[in-house]
């Protein structure tokens, strides 16, 4: 059987090849007014052209939800995809597992909130600062800054093989969290940072766009997504893509080729960290407000649940799992609450919260077991990583 | 002959793991231009003796100079970038790239794009992808498997993997190539043409270190032969002085010639 045939076969009903195999012009169209869609998601005018019924006060069902704002959801889903993008550049490319990826998101929110806040303890109490920094100066200190932990956390792990790279990176995430929870010095524990700075610019009216309203914090994310999406491919499409595969495929030959694997591995590490930074400093720069809350285990867990969910290795498969691990819970608890699902019940006097929100582990712990049995490779996978997926189950019965 | 000059010395390597000694002092030389064969039964400690050479292994005790220079401690990247590039006895290609990914990697070895180069798509980026690609097709060619260049390594047959192999090695424009058992499971046609092939890439300035079971292969191909046995060298010389070697006869007495 020729490769012809074979590929025929397996992706006869491929989107993705009927998509490719549209001219180059139709092809610009489609993403354009797609991404002009991206762009309208969060505006009422959306969907009220597009016929849905807009209960008043309830926001735009049936795809959003009743607590919370579309352009909110849609934002947080925005930062969890970047995140998602960057630990895809680690696991995905570079196949290498960390398990404590929110610790860079952690650095990066920190950095924005330590110098745009005038609440900031470099400000009030060491002085390291006159007045607060301006958002948009800080978020290249921040990315910079999470990339340097990146590289520091990399740098004597990424020599190693295996677990232990998962086990520091854990430990990473840990520490930051448990520092910025105890100590006073800086963080300012529970208390937090508050009065974190915002991006700039005003309407012509003279108001702020970065403010309350969600909706400009989407556009922006969505904006830097896009532009982090051509960064990414810029990069798998080249020499460094090359190296990542091969690294991943056959770690021994790629080096005996004269790849130089430990450099890849760290800039792989180092890319992902920044944009995990840059994700943090987004997000601070919407939150006002960073305290160490924010930055448990779980968060880690779910950008990796992101990541395997919509497929490793997958620029694609990154943005849907971003997107399911944020809206599904939305989504279920705005259905829920249309339905009448309580968010407690009471079980021989305890009480249990069954919203959707805090089930989500529950549900994508399930989601997470089913994809993986029916479809390893993930949701939007990546087809040469899916292959090495299969390749990988066979060598368990090793044909001499 | 006294114009020679030595490209790789194996000066006395000893390789032990555990107590198994896979070379004992193990000592020669390889000139430039020329194709030198490595023979003995298995297990002999031919692999060992590559893995030793392209930094795999550690030698125990003893020095490798590769153009006069060190090997032992250095980065097997880095050896690979000096000039020594090698195949594998089991195959390890790249199996979900594709044959011209595959040989791409091996002309990366000189290329010098790095992550912010290739970020913002510098000049530098396009000519090293233009140049690599251009050589990584010649490569192809030159051994003998044009028109597969698109096809997944994995999907390529056991002899189009072999020369595949050559040619990823090749692509890291060595000055030694070192060629583990490359006509396992070949047919006698093949057996030939890979002959032929051993020859050209000699001929285009390439020296050839060359393990090889098939004697006939050896013979017909190699300059000088190298004779392991047991981890030690047995017998060094040309295909003639050492076929007529007894200790050589002896070694393989018995075992069957694996042609
Ligand atoms: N990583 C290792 N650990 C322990 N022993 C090893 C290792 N690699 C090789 N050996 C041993 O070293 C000896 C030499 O092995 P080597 O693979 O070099 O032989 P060879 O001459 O290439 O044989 P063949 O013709 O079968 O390929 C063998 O006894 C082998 O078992
Ligand atoms: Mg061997």
């Amino acid at each position: 059987m020729t490769t012809e045939t074979v590929k025929k076969q397996r992706w006869k009903l491929n989107l993705r090849d009927r998509f490719q195999d549209l001219p180059k012009p139709a092809r610009i169209a489609a993403m354009v007014v797609f991404v002009v869609l991206l762009y309208l998601l969060p505006t009422k005018a959306f969907y009220e052209n597009l016929g849905f019924p807009i209960p008043v006060g309830s926001g735009y069902l049936p795809f959003y939800t009743t607590g919370s704002d579309m352009a909110g959801v849609l934002f947080q889903c925005g930062y969890y995809i970047l995140l998602a993008l960057g630990l895809n550049v680690v696991l995905g490319y570079a196949g290498l597992l960390d398990l404590g990826f929110f610790g860079f998101f952690a650095v990066g929110a920190y950095t924005v909130a330590l110098l745009t806040s005038p609440e900031s303890k470099l400000i009030t109490e060491y002085n390291w600062l006159e007045s607060p920094w301006p958002w948009l100066v800080t978020v290249p200190i921040a990315i910079a800054l999470a990339m340097l932990s990146g590289v520091l956390l990399g740098w004597p792990t990424l020599r190693l093989r295996g677990d232990y790279l998962a086990i520091v990176t854990l430990g990473f995430a840990e520490i930051i969290r448990i520092v910025a929870k105890n100590q006073d010095w800086i963080l300012n524990g529970d208390r937090g940072i508050p009065s974190v700075g915002h991006p700039p610019g005003t309407w012509p009216d003279g108001e702020a766009i970065f403010d309350l309203e969600f909706t400009p914090y989407y556009w922006l994310v969505l904006t830097v997504i896009i532009a982090v999406i051509f960064l990414i491919r810029n990069l798998a499409n080249s020499r460094v893509g090359r190296a990542w595969v091969a690294i991943r495929e056959d770690e021994d030959a790629a080096e005996l080729m004269g790849v130089p694997t430990f450099k890849f591995k760290l800039w792989a590490f180092a890319i992902g960290a920044a944009i995990g930074g840059l994700s943090g400093s987004l997000w601070a720069g919407q939150a006002n407000f960073v305290n160490s809350n924010t930055f448990s285990l779980e968060n880690s867990i779910l950008v990796l649940a992101a990541v395997l969910l919509g497929g490793a290795g997958s620029i694609g498969g990154a943005i849907l799992g971003g997107f399911i691990v944020i809206y599904l819970p939305e989504w279920l608890r705005s259905v829920g609450d249309v339905f009448g699902w309580p968010t407690q019940v009471e079980i021989a006097g305890i009480h249990i919260d069954v919203s959707p929100t805090s089930l989500r582990f529950v549900i994508f712990g399930a989601l997470l077991i089913v994809v993986m049995i029916y479809r390893p490779q993930g949701l939007w996978p990546n087809r040469r990583r899916a292959a090495e997926l299969k390749d990988r189950q066979k060598e368990v019965a090793p044909v001499e | 002959m006294s114009e020679r000059k030595a490209l790789l010395e194996v000066d006395n390597v000893t390789l032990r793991f555990g107590g198994v000694v896979a070379l004992n002092q193990v000592d020669f030389t390889l000139y430039e231009g020329e194709i030198l064969g490595l023979i003995g039964p298995n297990g002999a400690g031919k692999t060992t003796c590559f893995n030793a050479m392209t930094g795999v292994y550690l030698p125990t005790e003893g020095q490798i100079r590769f153009k006069g220079e060190q090997v032992s401690g250095k980065k097997r990247n880095k050896i690979t970038k000096m000039g020594m590039a090698r195949t594998f006895q089991n195959i390890r290609l790249f199996p979900e790239m594709t044959a011209l990914e595959n040989v791409l990697v091996g002309a990366d070895a000189h290329n010098s794009t790095s992550v912010p180069t290739a970020l913002l798509r510098l000049p530098k980026h396009w000519r090293e992808e233009r140049q690599s690609k251009a050589r990584a097709l010649e490569l192809l060619d030159f051994v003998g498997i044009t028109g597969r260049s698109d096809d997944l390594a994995r999907n390529l047959s056991y002899g189009d993997q072999r020369r595949l192999e050559i040619a990823r090695a090749l692509a890291t424009n060595p000055a030694l190539l070192c060629l583990d058992e490359p006509a396992a499971g070949f047919n006698p046609a093949e057996k030939v043409a890979l002959l032929e092939l051993i020859k050209k890439i000699r001929d285009s300035g390439v020296t050839v270190l060359l393990i090889e079971h098939d004697m006939r292969l050896v013979m017909g191909v190699t300059d000088r032969i190298v004779v392991l046995e047991f981890g030690r060298k047995i017998a060094e010389g040309t295909p003639e002085e050492v076929r007529d070697n007894p200790k050589v006869v002896a070694a393989y007495l018995g075992v069957p010639d694996a042609a």
